[in-house]
């Protein structure tokens, strides 16, 4: 079996993102970028089905601009197999629905078994592609991933719900999108990093799979949080109850 | 004939996994570190499996084959974790690696880099009971074995990091009773510690770096093969001791320079979340002079660093700079933990936070590796020596 692995990169986690000053946007201009941090739990999880010996090539793509060379590096360092470049322009967001028509044409090439997505990127929190993914290709989908277990031809995933873990059984092909709990991913080793060099990447672009990544979103103003203002104490819980009733919450 | 290193690309990525690796791995473990004594056994095998204890050693012996400057920088980023994870593989690939790279034969440099490259850890000896500073004074002797074209060694060494851990070391030893010119009574052999007659002391007590053990190696009608002599010729031990300190003082002076800001990024911190007189003390003119102070001579440490590695790399020869550099990080890592004790206030004597820690584990670079007063001497001898021959 063959799985699929798209990977972004995106802000480093550790960095605070700051907005541009016209709020067009968040400020990209030196800042350190990464994987995708539920991307990089997929890659993880796609190794581990291999060395289960329940997959036997794990191909890792990326749509985005050069750069994202690097984070497709560190998923072969990681120890996926080959890499696809979809590339696009520098500044150029590709969304949701355009990644996944790609995806869904590069899974038609590529015939893997598992599509293993992140459940979404840190970026902008869409949540949006593997379901986008799993309904353009009519093939069932195991979202929010706690759990994976590869049998035959089918996959059980045991989903993170609210109040608890849910378990669906799907039958392979399948879309499955990890949560933060799913493992805790490796850190690539300097021979395997060497090694990712030598292993093939290879670049693509949008058109190559006749998909059209003009925007269909408009961005209006990209605004800062507002600062959180300091909150008051309270001598006692009756004092405590007597404000939540007056603010009217309880 | 310079040294180009591991490609830039690759060297980058690795060192980006390696910052993550210290933040989200080595730090939070350094309580078990310090509470045990000893590096959790599962982090000895992933900081194996990441490679770190071949970086230098050529990609052909199965190391990583790092030039001085990407050797420094990962010293660096090591720096800022507890310094026991550091020492546990840094002769592996600093003096240990470095000497066979100057003195070594081609067999012994196939013989132990790989090993060595896959972790089998080393260490070096040099210093002894009796002499510290004056290293060529040791008294460990090694002499010809009347049965064969080996070696029988007899002798103590003393503070030798890694020595219980250690698969093999490099011992300094004299091949002549009388103290020669330029040291040439000293030869450097490779003793596997299982050697008969090699055994180990108890690991000594120390004032900081927990987790990093130092023991005495004794040497007791230790047999060994023609073969163990480092490059086969007697009277080059010293020479490939110095070389390979070079390499050593670069390593203690880039591991200072990333404990000093491993130090002063918990007093920014500490600065900002402590209160006194209504306001955070970050906010004193008096506590913002520590922290600038601080950043300054950090810079200046980490501006000497990648100077004196980029020269090495040249070829040139940098003595008189490494043990400058040395020097300087040493001293300056030890005023930069000082002043972040004293932004802690009463806390920066207490055992529960960090400061009082990096106090005492910054102390040692000022020491081993050459102590100041000796490389300030070193330096002086050279500079001195040197307009003497302009002069002529
Ligand atoms: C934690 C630790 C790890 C170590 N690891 C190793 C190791 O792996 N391998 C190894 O071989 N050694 C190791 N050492 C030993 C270390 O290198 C020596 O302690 C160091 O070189 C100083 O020697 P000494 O302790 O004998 O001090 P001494 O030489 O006795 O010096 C005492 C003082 O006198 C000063 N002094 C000496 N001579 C002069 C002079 N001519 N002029 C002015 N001042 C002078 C020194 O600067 C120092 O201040 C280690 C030591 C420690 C504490
Ligand atoms: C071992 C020990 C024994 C002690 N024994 C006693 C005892 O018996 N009785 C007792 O009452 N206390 C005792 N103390 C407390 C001690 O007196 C305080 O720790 C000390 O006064 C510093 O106060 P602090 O720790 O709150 O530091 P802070 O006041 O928080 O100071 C932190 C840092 O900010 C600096 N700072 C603060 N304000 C300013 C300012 N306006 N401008 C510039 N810099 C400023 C300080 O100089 C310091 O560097 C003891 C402390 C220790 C560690």
């Amino acid at each position: 079996m063959k799985i699929l692995v798209p990977v972004k990169r995106v802000i480093d986690y550790n960095v605070k993102p700051r907005v541009k000053a016209d709020g067009s946007g968040v400020d990209l201009a030196n800042v350190k970028m990464s994987m995708n941090p539920f991307d990089e739990i997929a890659v993880e999880e796609a190794i581990r089905i291999r060395e289960a010996g329940k997959a036997e090539e794990i191909v890792v793509v990326s749509v985005g601009p050069t750069k994202a060379q690097e984070t497709l590096r560190t998923a072969l360092a990681m120890g996926a197999d080959r890499a696809i470049l979809v590339q696009v322009e520098d500044d150029v967001d590709v969304e949701p629905l355009a990644v996944a028509k790609i995806l869904k044409a590069i899974a038609e090439q590529e015939n893997p078994g598992i599509v293993m997505l992140g459940k979404q990127s840190i970026s902008d929190d869409s949540n949006q592609t593997g379901q986008m993914l799993a309904a353009l290709m009519g093939r069932p989908q195991g979202t929010f991933a706690n759990t994976v277990e590869v049998d035959g031809d089918s996959v059980t995933v045991k989903r993170e719900i609210d109040g608890g873990l849910e378990t669906v059984k799907l039958s392979l092909p399948a879309i499955v999108t990890t949560d933060l709990r799913l493992n805790e991913p490796r850190y690539a080793s300097l021979p395997n990093i060497m090694k990712a060099k030598q292993k093939p990447l290879e670049n693509k672009t949008p058109a190559d799979y006749g998909v059209d990544i003009a925007p269909r979103l408009k961005t209006l103003k990209v605004a800062e949080p507002p600062v959180r203002s300091a909150g008051i104490k309270v001598a006692d819980v009756d004092e405590l109850v007597a404000k939540i009733k007056a603010l009217g919450i309880a | 004939m310079a040294e180009s290193g591991m490609d830039p690309e690759i060297f980058d990525q690795f060192l980006d996994q390696l910052q993550r690796y210290v933040r989200e791995r080595l730090i939070p473990a350094e309580k078990e570190v310090i509470e045990h004594d000893r590096i959790p056994a599962a982090i000895l095998d992933e900081m194996r499996n990441m490679g770190l204890f071949g970086l230098s050693i050529p990609v052909e012996y199965g190391g990583a084959g790092l030039n001085m400057q990407q050797y420094a920088r990962v010293i660096h980023v090591m720096g800022y974790a507890a310094p026991a994870y550091r020492s546990i593989f840094s002769i592996n690939i600093g003096m240990f690696s470095s000497a066979l790279k100057n003195g070594g034969t081609e067999a012994q440099k196939a013989e132990w880099w790989p090993r060595v490259a896959a972790g089998e850890i080393a260490c070096f000896g040099l210093t002894e009971p009796g002499s510290g500073s004056d290293s060529a004074g040791l008294q460990t002797t090694a002499k010809p074995d009347p049965s064969g074209n080996g070696w029988i060694l007899n002798g103590t060494k003393r503070y030798i990091t890694n020595a219980p851990s250690a698969k093999v070391a490099l011992i300094m030893a004299r091949t002549n009773k009388d103290n020669l010119p330029k040291n040439t009574h000293v030869s450097a052999f490779i003793v596997p510690m299982d050697a008969p007659g090699v055994s180990t002391g108890t690991p000594d007590k120390k004032m900081g770096q927990s987790g990093a053990h130092i023991a005495d190696i004794m040497l007791d009608d230790v047999h060994l093969p023609g073969e163990a002599l480092l490059g086969g010729e007697t009277g080059k031990g010293f020479r490939f001791a110095m070389m390979s300190l070079d390499n050593g003082r670069i390593s203690v002076g880039a591991m200072a320079a990333g404990l000093a800001r491993r130090a002063l990024d918990s007093a920014i911190r500490y600065a900002n979340e402590r209160k006194a007189f209504g306001e955070p003390i970050a906010n004193f003119q008096l506590i913002q002079q520590m922290l600038a102070e601080s950043e300054m001579e950090i810079y200046a440490a980490e501006c000497m660093m990648d100077d004196v590695t980029a020269r090495a790399d040249r070829g040139e020869n940098v003595l008189r700079k490494a043990a400058a550099f040395k020097v300087f990080a040493s001293e300056m890592c030890g005023r930069v933990v000082d002043r972040v004790v004293q932004v802690y206030g009463g806390a920066g004597y207490l055992a529960e936070y960090d400061a009082e820690r990096f106090y005492r584990d910054a102390r040692i670079f000022r020491i081993y590796e050459g102590t100041t007063q000796i490389l300030l001497l070193q330096i002086a001898k050279h500079m001195l020596r040197e307009w003497k021959e302009e002069q002529r």
